[in-house]
């Protein structure tokens, strides 16, 4: 059996790498256009390309390709041509686009101008190592992102995809669960658990059928690394479901995929559809004799669901409420058989440990975690994206190195990691490394790797309130201080941001979170406090202000602030804010100054935007202006 | 509530709704996939589907409600020709999404999660469309647009008010042909 499979993968991999030898050797262009590019105009561009070069008649090969994880600098460009090194233009538009077509495609000027960095050391121009970001990224489940074809199986096995299934079909299974075990994986999904643990649980458990599935019901607000993973590497995490259900002995796997994440759902799809077509995937996955098939169960929209018990009831058509564990899937999961469950990341890990070796892996990180984390950047950072830095890494580094510090030089204020569950972290915390157990211990958590950064506009009351309102309308209201307590939680912290909060409501925001991190069954009632409580620790005076001055310092929370116009900064003659405003509350006052009136402004932001660049006019003051009788009307 | 449905639409819903159990053997643990179907085709789960659902799976009506409104994908009310949808997910709101949802409400008219009574746009918020980095985004039909400003906001609906003008006028210009 063992050289069987051994030999079919070979036939796979040479008839991949003659397929993309086609085109190797010819100039090529990949566009990045998974979601955040398109959001940037990754079409459009694509569109420019593909017409360019049919209407010049070049020998160009034009291709879509995934998320590199730079999405601050999306539509992202790479260029391949022979002679020069790979290329990777950012931001690019239509023009550039032409440009790029007319100037180095077409001749041999690669407009440098527009270039972010090269992928292969040169003499030209500096390669993305030779930036912080480089040089602090250690990519393994990013690596590919970006670089290949998600939906051309070949490019994923010309890359040496799906080795690691073809080794592991030649090892026992309790060698495959013996061996994620020695990695010391844990699990990607937030709260850490050995994989290998969960696996061997599994693995022993009795039954004639068991289950494997991919939680990719990202829900965190925040998060979006296992969209990005799907919808640039499909492969590589279906190569991980299958090696994992290989090791538990399951014949059939589910990718549990959130409604949301439409384009990760086609990728995903047309991945499974071509593994089947190369014998990947069936009942003899690469003439072994092991079955194996993967069905796709599309989410509805409940953050609960990414609860393991949640996931399945709602796999098995119930409203996703979880249930008390143990027993846990493992034992008894879907339809009452041992199932296991696991992220996409943790999964997307699987092949790369089977590959290269336990040695390697624990080689990376931290002791108690090895490996590697993903995190998504996003708020207040100058360079937004995904990033994956070796476990350990500060957050200093992270926020100031890899992200490229707080736009617009503003102070930093503080992190909020985790998502719903996790805390707000001010700048003591940041020389903190980064892996579950310290987050865990600051009174965050590492969640599924969602950082958002906040500036000192970002008002910490305002954020504790954003993610209450999320946890109390995802509440499933099965426990009841899940159910009330974040409810009431909401009331208090509402009318803190209105002005309208009392003194001792910090005091019952403390009491309420205890109480419902101990009344509730699952970890989104568990964690729910985990945002005020930490803001309440970190920045209680903020809290204060609110209540007892009612300001708020951060000048966000919209009952508290007025927009007014500064007569010594006002041009007189410059219409912009007028104009901008859409319910015409700015108005020309007969001395040509402008003003605004306090009753009708509905604090869009609108003037202070237009006005910002010209002359900085128009400012935000908190405790607001009393609107009586029409304020300031002339 | 209270719709008025026509008879052709009664038909079509009977129709998408047995299409629906149809490919999924009207088998139980198939509900999401089946409710899933319907508002594909539909736009939205009426009452009628979940009569019918009710009756091919042998649960209980109340049951098939309980499941379509404890998921946030489900829609109750037939959606408008356009759907906005303003995300608002962490990012998001930290940079203005609630700002973009005020304008979209107060240009339209409407509170978030309802239709114009043209059913012409229909607003909603979605809890994160994983596009963090390029915040706020606005998700409009099935397009992606990052960065929004509120200034954007007007821009958006009046590319629609244009697109809806030059359609009628070439549809007038065809009547007046054919006359």
């Amino acid at each position: 059996m063992n050289a069987t499979v051994e030999k079919n993968y070979e036939i796979l991999k040479n008839d991949a790498l003659q397929d993309i030898s086609k085109w190797q050797e010819k100039a090529r262009v990949l566009v990045g256009t998974a979601t955040c590019g398109r959001a940037a105009g990754a079409l459009e561009v694509l569109d420019i390309f593909r017409k360019e070069v049919e209407n010049r008649q070049l020998d160009v090969e034009v291709m879509e390709v995934g998320c590199m994880g730079h999405c601050y600098a999306e539509p992202m460009v790479i260029i391949y041509k022979p002679g020069f090194p790979p290329l990777c233009y950012g931001s690019v538009d239509e023009g550039i686009a032409k440009r790029l077509v007319t100037d180095y495609l077409e001749n041999d000027d690669p407009c440098f101008d527009f270039a972010m960095a090269a992928l292969e050391p040169n003499d030209m121009f500096p390669t993305f190592e030779d930036f912080p970001r480089g040089v602090y990224e250690q990519k393994i489940v990013l690596a590919d992102c970006g670089l290949i074809n998600p939906e051309d199986i070949n490019q994923y096995l010309a890359r040496d995809g799906y080795s690691a299934l073809a080794k592991a079909l030649s090892m026992k299974p309790a060698e495959v669960v013996a061996e994620i075990k020695d990695a010391k994986l844990r699990g990607r999904g937030g709260a850490g658990f050995p994989t290998g643990v969960k696996w061997e649980i599994c693995h022993q458990a009795v039954s004639p059928e068991k289950y494997v599935i991919c939680n990719a019901d990202e829900g965190d607000p925040g998060a979006f690394m296992d969209r990005a993973l799907l919808e640039s590497n499909p492969h590589q995490v279906i190569e991980g479901l299958m090696i994992a259900g290989f090791a538990v002995g399951a014949s059939k796997g589910y990718f549990y995929v959130r409604a949301e994440y439409p384009l990760a759902i086609t990728r995903l799809r047309t991945a499974l559809e071509q593994a089947r077509e190369k014998g990947i995937l069936g009942s003899s996955v690469l003439g072994s004799d092991f079955g194996f098939d993967i069905e796709i169960f599309q989410g509805s929209g409940a953050f609960v669901c990414g609860e393991e018990t949640a996931l399945i009831a709602s796999m098995e058509g119930k409203p996703g409420i979880p249930n008390h564990r143990p027993p846990f899937p493992a034992v008894s999961g879907l339809r009452g058989k041992p199932t296991v469950i696991n992220n996409v990341k943790t999964l997307s890990y699987v092949p790369h440990i089977i590959r290269k070796g336990v040695d390697w892996f624990k080689s990376i990180g931290t002791p108690d975690s090895p490996g590697t984390a993903v995190f998504a950047l996003a708020g207040k950072v100058v360079s937004t994206g995904l990033a994956e830095v070796p476990m350990g890494t500060t957050l200093r580094t992270l926020i100031y190195d890899v992200g490229n510090g707080i736009k617009d030089d503003k102070p930093f204020k503080a992190v909020q990691i985790g998502g719903p569950s996790g805390g707000c972290l001010p700048e003591s915390s940041l020389d903190l490394p980064i892996d579950f157990d310290s987050l865990q211990q600051a009174g965050a958590m590492m969640g599924s790797g969602g950082l958002v950064v906040l500036s000192e506009d970002d008002c910490m009351v305002e954020i504790a309130r954003y993610f209450l309102e999320f946890t109390q309308k995802e509440s499933c209201g099965k426990c009841t201080f899940c159910r009330l307590g974040t409810k009431q939680m909401l009331e208090i912290l509402t009318d803190i941001t209105k002005g309208q909060g009392k003194p001792e409501d910090i005091d019952l925001l403390l009491e309420l979170g205890e109480d419902i991190k101990a009344g509730s069954l699952c970890s989104l009632g568990k964690t729910a406090p985990n945002p005020v409580l930490t803001t309440i620790r970190f920045f209680r005076h903020e809290y204060e202000a609110h209540i007892q001055e009612k300001r708020c310092p951060s000048l966000m929370c919209k009952d508290l602030i007025s927009y007014i116009i500064d007569p010594a900064k006002c041009s007189k003659l410059c219409d912009a804010c007028v104009g901008s405003c859409p319910v015409e509350a700015v108005y020309t006052k007969p001395d040509m100054l402008k003003d605004i009136h306090q009753d009708k402004c509905v604090k869009c932001d609108n003037c202070l935007v237009t006005c910002l660049p010209l002359y900085q006019a128009v400012v935000k003051v908190s405790p607001p202006v009393a609107v009586e009788g029409g304020g300031n009307h002339e | 509530m209270g719709i008025q449905l026509s008879e052709q639409e009664l038909t079509e819903i009977r129709s998408v709704t047995e299409k629906a159990l149809q490919k999924n053997n009207a088998d139980r643990e198939k509900l999401l996939p089946i409710l899933q179907e319907v508002q594909h085709n539909l736009g939205y789960v009426p009452k009628q589907a979940m009569q019918q659902i009710s009756e091919a799976l042998d649960i209980p009506e109340v049951e098939i409600y309980g499941v379509t409104t404890f998921y946030n994908q489900f829609r109750l009310n037939p959606p408008g020709k356009h759907q906005i949808k303003v995300c608002m997910g962490t990012a998001c709101h930290m940079t203005g999404g609630h700002i973009i949802m005020d304008s979209f409400a107060r240009r339209l008219n409407i509170k978030e999660g309802e239709t114009t009574p043209d059913r012409e746009f229909s607003l909603e918020r979605v809890a994160c469309v994983g596009c963090c980095a390029l915040a706020p985004v606005v998700v409009i039909d099935e397009k992606i647009e990052g960065k929004v400003r509120p200034t954007r906001v007007d821009g958006i609906l009046l590319g629609f008010e244009m697109e809806k003008k030059s359609q009628e006028k070439q549809k007038q210009e065809e009547t007046g042909e054919s006359q």
